[in-house]
């Protein structure tokens, strides 16, 4: 009995080279992938169709909850639970509000950005299985990979292999779960 | 007539680090600053000085506790002096470390990359010192507490009018929002530590705080967005924080604080002096670690053309400001501002005009712009004179007030100084530590600007 993995992995020199097996591996019909590089792809997010996510959308209501946090609480305070009659000024004087409103719309907005960033790309996660390749510790120096996951329906131990040296990677290695 | 049309060739894009790197040198030349067993005798020399002004800002902190604010030479009608001045003056410098980080990225400024780092690292060494100050003013600063609405037994609440509790916001909000900006830059960069260190201890301190990072396209493309957005919040944030800290100033009905135009002001002398200290850090930094091909003179020339351009805002401001007091026809204004430039501060006075307006025009000259040693001296002189245009406008508008019974001048006392240069020792010290721990130049994004970073033409589809 053959132990399951995790998938195969190629490993490239360069970004052009990734990208262009990032594409084919698309064309082929392989849909479970994943690269892994030393900075930021644009092209990589375009050939692995990557462009949606739901970030800008968790931001927009923490900055909205921020901003009602902000003027609730200081209406709440100075009209209800603290009222101070000066001059018989109006309670409810909300120009004096705004800072305090916008300062809490940032800071809601921008953990709500970090926080969303970590949900979603499932971090922290100490474990990954891309971890048990050797080479894998140069993803974050020089090298680009190329992942195709054992999920994915067309997924066949040799024939994915074979599929991957044809694209001309430096090496291709079998990631162990 | 189509045929007639001259096609302007837009000329290639200047390559914005020197040429002959690769993914792999860039990495290893920044990584190794941090892994390697050999400090150098420079980090020595500059963590010894910033220790010891450490030690000393602990004595201050101490014989402060223990004796209260009387220590310091705050007397009627000057109950503000040194520790306003030292927070507007340490706030200010941490504005550029988010201009750099948010604005500059925003603008797509590129060359930013290589310097955004140490700079953001500054943002937030400097919001800690400046933090200090209103703390230690308050007399009983263990009850700092009591400025954040808590549901407490003294049914008491903070009075949200005041332009003091909107400060308390603007500053503790600006530290956590660019402790998170800052982080999150470092994730991919702590992976890389991790990746490449020998040390078992170092590898696990390294994985956990880069949490499992590990460059995944799928986690990219959301970082991507993230750090887009982050920089979209940042903006109007750092534009916002020093216009609160001018509204401790204007707020007040003082001739000399109560004017418009000092939020514009504020934050142009921010972004001045901040300038001025990413410059003082990193003419040193880059010669000592051989730096030279990451951050170039034309990062040093860039630098020092923002400086310019807010030195002159700040220079316009000065002159309005003279003009605003004349032209108001209020005699205490006029009063004021002749007080100034003729009374007990006035050496204090023409010595900002001449650090900040009349010495910073050297800047128009390349010459000057090159060469690194005269950069460095200017902008010591720059943040010499940014320290002196607070204390200027914070005590003279307060020592001649609008009772000529009760005038004073302020008398720094030895642990005014002691607490101001203890501060130094603070951030020499916390910035030491960053430079020996952690990337001072974010490594993935300097990938980025190498001309391997771009994918070729066949694969662009």
């Amino acid at each position: 009995m053959i132990k399951p993995i995790y998938g195969v992995m190629a490993e490239f020199d360069n970004p052009t080279a990734l990208v262009n097996a990032a594409r084919a591996a698309r064309e082929k019909g392989y849909r479970k992938l994943d690269a892994y590089t030393p900075f930021p792809i644009e092209e990589l997010s375009d050939a692995l169709h990557l462009h949606k996510n739901k970030l800008p959308l968790i931001v927009l209501f923490g900055g909205i909850l921020g901003g009602l946090t902000g003027y609730l609480l200081q209406y709440y305070v100075t009209v209800v639970y603290f009222p101070i009659n000066i001059a018989g000024r109006p309670l409810h004087s909300w120009p004096a509000y705004i800072i305090i409103t916008f300062e809490l719309t940032i800071l809601f907005a921008a953990i709500s950005a970090v926080l969303g960033l970590l949900a979603l790309c499932g971090l922290p996660m100490p474990y990954h299985p891309a971890f048990n390749v050797p080479r894998f510790a140069l993803a974050s120096r020089n090298r680009f990979f190329l992942c195709i996951e054992a999920t994915d329906p067309l997924f066949d131990r040799e024939q994915t292999c074979g599929f991957l040296e044809t694209l001309e990677p430096r090496e291709v290695s079998e990631v162990a779960h | 007539m189509a045929d007639d049309q001259e096609v302007i060739e837009q000329p290639a894009p200047k390559e914005i680090i020197a040429p002959g790197y690769t993914f792999g040198t860039v990495t290893d030349q920044i990584a190794t600053v941090v892994l390697t067993k050999r400090t150098p005798w420079f980090w020595f020399g500059g963590f010894a000085v910033g220790f010891g002004l450490l030690l000393l800002f602990l004595l201050a902190v101490a014989v402060l506790f223990v004796r209260g604010v009387g220590i310091w030479g705050l007397r009627t009608p000057v109950m503000w002096a040194f520790d306003i001045t030292n927070f507007v003056w340490w706030i200010g410098i941490g504005h550029a470390g988010t201009l750099i980080s948010a604005i500059l990225l925003l603008l797509n400024q590129r060359w930013r990359n290589s310097i955004n780092r140490f700079a953001e690292a500054m943002t937030l060494f400097a919001v800690a010192c400046a933090g200090m100050f209103p703390l230690l003013h308050l007399g009983r600063p263990w009850l700092f507490y009591w400025l954040f609405p808590y549901p407490n037994t003294m049914g008491v609440q903070p009075n949200f009018r005041s332009p003091l509790v909107w400060d308390v916001f603007a500053v503790s909000t600006y530290a956590t929002v660019s402790l998170l900006f800052w982080y999150v830059g470092l994730m991919p960069d702590l992976a890389t530590l991790r990746d490449r260190t020998h040390s078992r201890f170092a590898r696990f301190v390294y994985g956990i705080m880069a949490m499992g990072w590990r460059g995944s396209a799928r986690h990219w493309s959301v970082y991507e967005t993230a750090s887009l957005l982050l920089a979209g919040i940042a903006t109007p944030l750092v534009l916002s924080v020093h216009t609160v800290v001018s509204f401790d100033f204007t707020i007040a009905i003082l001739p000399g604080w109560h004017s418009t135009f000092f939020p514009p002001y504020f934050v142009a002398g921010a972004i001045y002096s901040g300038f001025a200290m990413v410059l003082a850090l990193a003419i040193p930094l880059r010669a000592v670690y051989g730096l030279e091909g990451l951050i170039t003179d034309q990062h040093l020339d860039n630098s020092a053309k923002v400086m310019l351009a807010t030195g002159l805002i700040v220079g316009y401001a000065y002159i309005l400001e003279a003009f605003t007091a004349w032209y108001s026809g209020n005699v205490y204004e006029q009063a004021v501002m002749w007080n100034r430039m003729t009374g007990p501060y006035r050496y204090h006075y023409w010595s900002l005009v001449f650090c900040n307006i009349v010495a910073p025009n050297v800047l128009w000259f390349k010459r000057v712009r090159s060469k690194p040693a005269l950069l460095f001296l200017s902008s010591i002189v720059v943040l010499i004179g940014m320290w002196l245009e607070r204390f200027v406008i914070i005590v003279s508008s307060l020592a001649q007030d609008n009772l000529p019974s009760s005038w004073r001048v302020f008398e720094p006392t030895r642990w005014d100084w002691s607490t101001y240069f203890g501060t130094i020792g603070l951030f020499l010290f916390l910035f030491f530590l960053f430079i020996r721990l952690l990337p001072m130049i974010s490594i993935f994004e300097v990938r980025t600007l190498l001309p391997q970073a771009k994918v070729g033409e066949e694969a662009q589809g």
